[in-house]
């Protein structure tokens, strides 16, 4: 492991912030177990379980927590300038954070949507989830990482795509969808395991080609930026 | 480049002495100017950047350091950028003010991370000579939030020191110290100085820059004020005239009597007390007692006006 990944790894467990991933994986396992022994029908407990709290809610929150943490929390701290001082390549840093980020990120989510998957309806759904969901985690996180470096208020402006881009203007302008990571993720978990559950509104190709876009996007650009990273100011 | 990786082959790094330059240096934000027009070039030994706070000292040492792209002008190590260029820090190390520490990291973890991140052949013995090289050995495995301040700033130079950089900037390194910490880290600068590397350390401090530099470069609002042997500097500051308010239970006979001293260059009284001019520092503070004895007159305060490093920089550039 390289030791831009170690250092990152113990930061990012060595933080308190590292607490907020457990309850809502924890949530969405305890609520597929409690519809399925209720023996409540997968049709009506699946969507909004799986779509509606694990993967528009679950999967980019624990991103948003995790993709801002592995930069950002450094940023915060002024820790970063220990990395940054380095004859690095800027790239050798942001890809072993963005690998942290996107790995953590998926094992945390896609564990417990595959529990659920399977709950759900079969095993190839959960299988199904969790690969949709761990490319999920690699665009969420290109995207929260380059945030972290483009802004100030990374977990701000993170929380105001993921609530008001995919959550509010996703269900209601339905263009938008175009522009939804959530989105690819369904498509993509619908095309492997086709159930009644999941309802696509991008097509595979497009959700393929858009998540590879943002992934390696915004991790360019996350590169660039650090390439010139400034180090603020005593009057700005 | 080439020249960069023999002389590390070599392992002697004190071989070569780097100098970083800086062209007609300015930095601003917005309409606010922290640095203005700053030319100068570093070389070998330890240079005290001195200046009162808010004077533009970190934002200067942020650009030396390539983490802050001047407004205008330019600096370079041994001729190349050190902004977007990471491969200055093979020949430089910073010690940035903010206390920023990976608290979850024992110091030997911490210094060896920066010996592997440098890519050094030997991390592990790397490590260890930078550690001891501020004697840190007996608490190099405690975790590094366990640290005060004086051993968290050794932990860090430590870990700037760990690929024995040419050229080592340290922002405001003193501070929090106590006087032993402080006392060490300033032999450990002159040990580096005299070894022939290049060392720029910022500090608000008259009397730190007097301890471990002979040459300073002073800054005020921005600019650079003066620069050059510290004792030339030094006798400019001690020899303007001070501005001192006394109360006494005789203001006015006070007055008299003072107007009779050497020392004194005038006398001011109004309702507020006595304001006294002083040319010489040493003198009139060693000659008000004896003068208010003879008298029989007894000073009840003595306050200094000017004593501020803003007043005493701004002497300095009208100096």
């Amino acid at each position: 492991m390289s030791t831009v990944s170690w250092i990152t790894l113990r930061g990012l467990f060595g933080r308190r912030r590292f607490l907020l991933l457990l309850p809502l994986p924890a949530i969405l396992v305890l609520l597929a177990v409690l519809s399925r022994s209720l023996g409540v029908e997968p049709g009506e407990w699946g969507p909004p379980v799986l779509v509606g709290l694990g993967l528009a809610v679950v999967l980019p929150v624990v991103a948003l927590i995790v993709g801002t943490g592995v930069l950002g929390a450094e940023i915060d701290d002024g820790t970063v300038v220990h990395i940054l001082t380095k004859p690095l390549p800027r790239w050798q840093i942001v890809l072993p954070k963005l690998a942290v980020a996107a790995g953590v990120t998926a094992v945390t989510v896609a564990v417990p949507l595959c529990v659920a998957g399977v709950l759900a309806d079969s095993v190839r759904l959960g299988l199904a989830l969790a690969a949709a969901s761990a490319v999920g985690a690699l665009a969420y996180s290109a995207l929260f990482l380059a945030l972290s470096l483009l802004t100030r208020r990374p977990v701000l402006l993170g929380l105001v795509y993921v609530l008001i881009w995919e959550g509010l203007l996703g269900s209601v302008v339905s263009g938008t969808r175009v522009l939804s990571i959530q989105q690819y993720v369904i498509a993509l978990a619908d095309r492997i395991a086709p159930t009644g559950l999941l309802q696509g509104d991008v097509s595979v190709p497009v959700a393929a080609v858009m998540s590879a876009l943002i992934s390696v996007g915004f991790t360019v650009l996350a590169i660039d930026r650090l390439r010139s990273f400034s180090v603020a100011g005593e009057t700005s | 480049m080439t020249t960069i990786s023999a002389d590390q082959a070599t392992g002697t790094p004190t071989a070569a002495a780097s100098t970083l330059d800086l062209a007609g240096v300015s930095r601003w934000y917005g309409n606010v100017v922290a640095v203005n027009d700053v030319s100068m070039s570093l070389g070998p030994g330890v240079t005290g950047l001195l200046g009162p706070n808010g004077a533009g000292k970190t934002t200067l040492l942020h650009m030396m350091a390539g983490f802050l792209a001047p407004s205008r002008g330019g600096v370079t190590l041994d001729g190349r950028p050190t902004w977007r260029n990471p491969e200055v820090y093979r020949r430089l190390g910073l010690v940035s003010e903010r206390e920023a520490v990976h608290t979850f990291l024992t110091a030997y973890e911490f210094v060896l991370a920066s010996a592997k991140l440098h890519g050094l052949p030997d991390p592990a013995a790397a490590a260890r000579r930078a550690i001891a090289l501020v004697e840190m050995e007996g608490a190099q495995d405690r975790r590094i939030g366990t640290y005060s301040k004086g051993m968290r700033q050794r932990a860090r130079v430590a870990a700037a020191l760990v690929h024995e950089p040419q050229v080592l900037l340290l922002d405001e390194p003193f501070n929090g110290m106590d006087p032993r910490q402080r006392l060490h880290m300033m032999e450990l600068l002159h040990r580096l100085g005299d070894a022939g590397r290049t060392i720029l350390f910022s500090s608000h401090i008259l009397e730190e820059v007097e301890q471990v530099s002979g040459t300073v470069q002073v800054m005020v609002a921005g600019r650079l004020a003066a620069s050059g042997d510290f004792r030339t500097i030094r006798r400019l500051m001690t020899n303007r005239p001070h501005v001192f308010t006394v109360h006494s239970t005789d203001d006015r006979a006070l007055a008299v009597a003072l107007m009779a001293e050497a020392s004194v260059t005038g006398v001011e009284l109004d309702r507020a007390g006595l304001t006294v001019r002083a040319g010489d520092y040493g003198a009139f503070t060693r000659v008000l007692p004896k003068i208010a004895l003879r008298e029989g007159i007894r000073v009840r305060q003595l306050v200094p006006q000017d004593e501020s490093l803003e007043s005493v920089f701004s002497y300095l550039v009208e100096a």
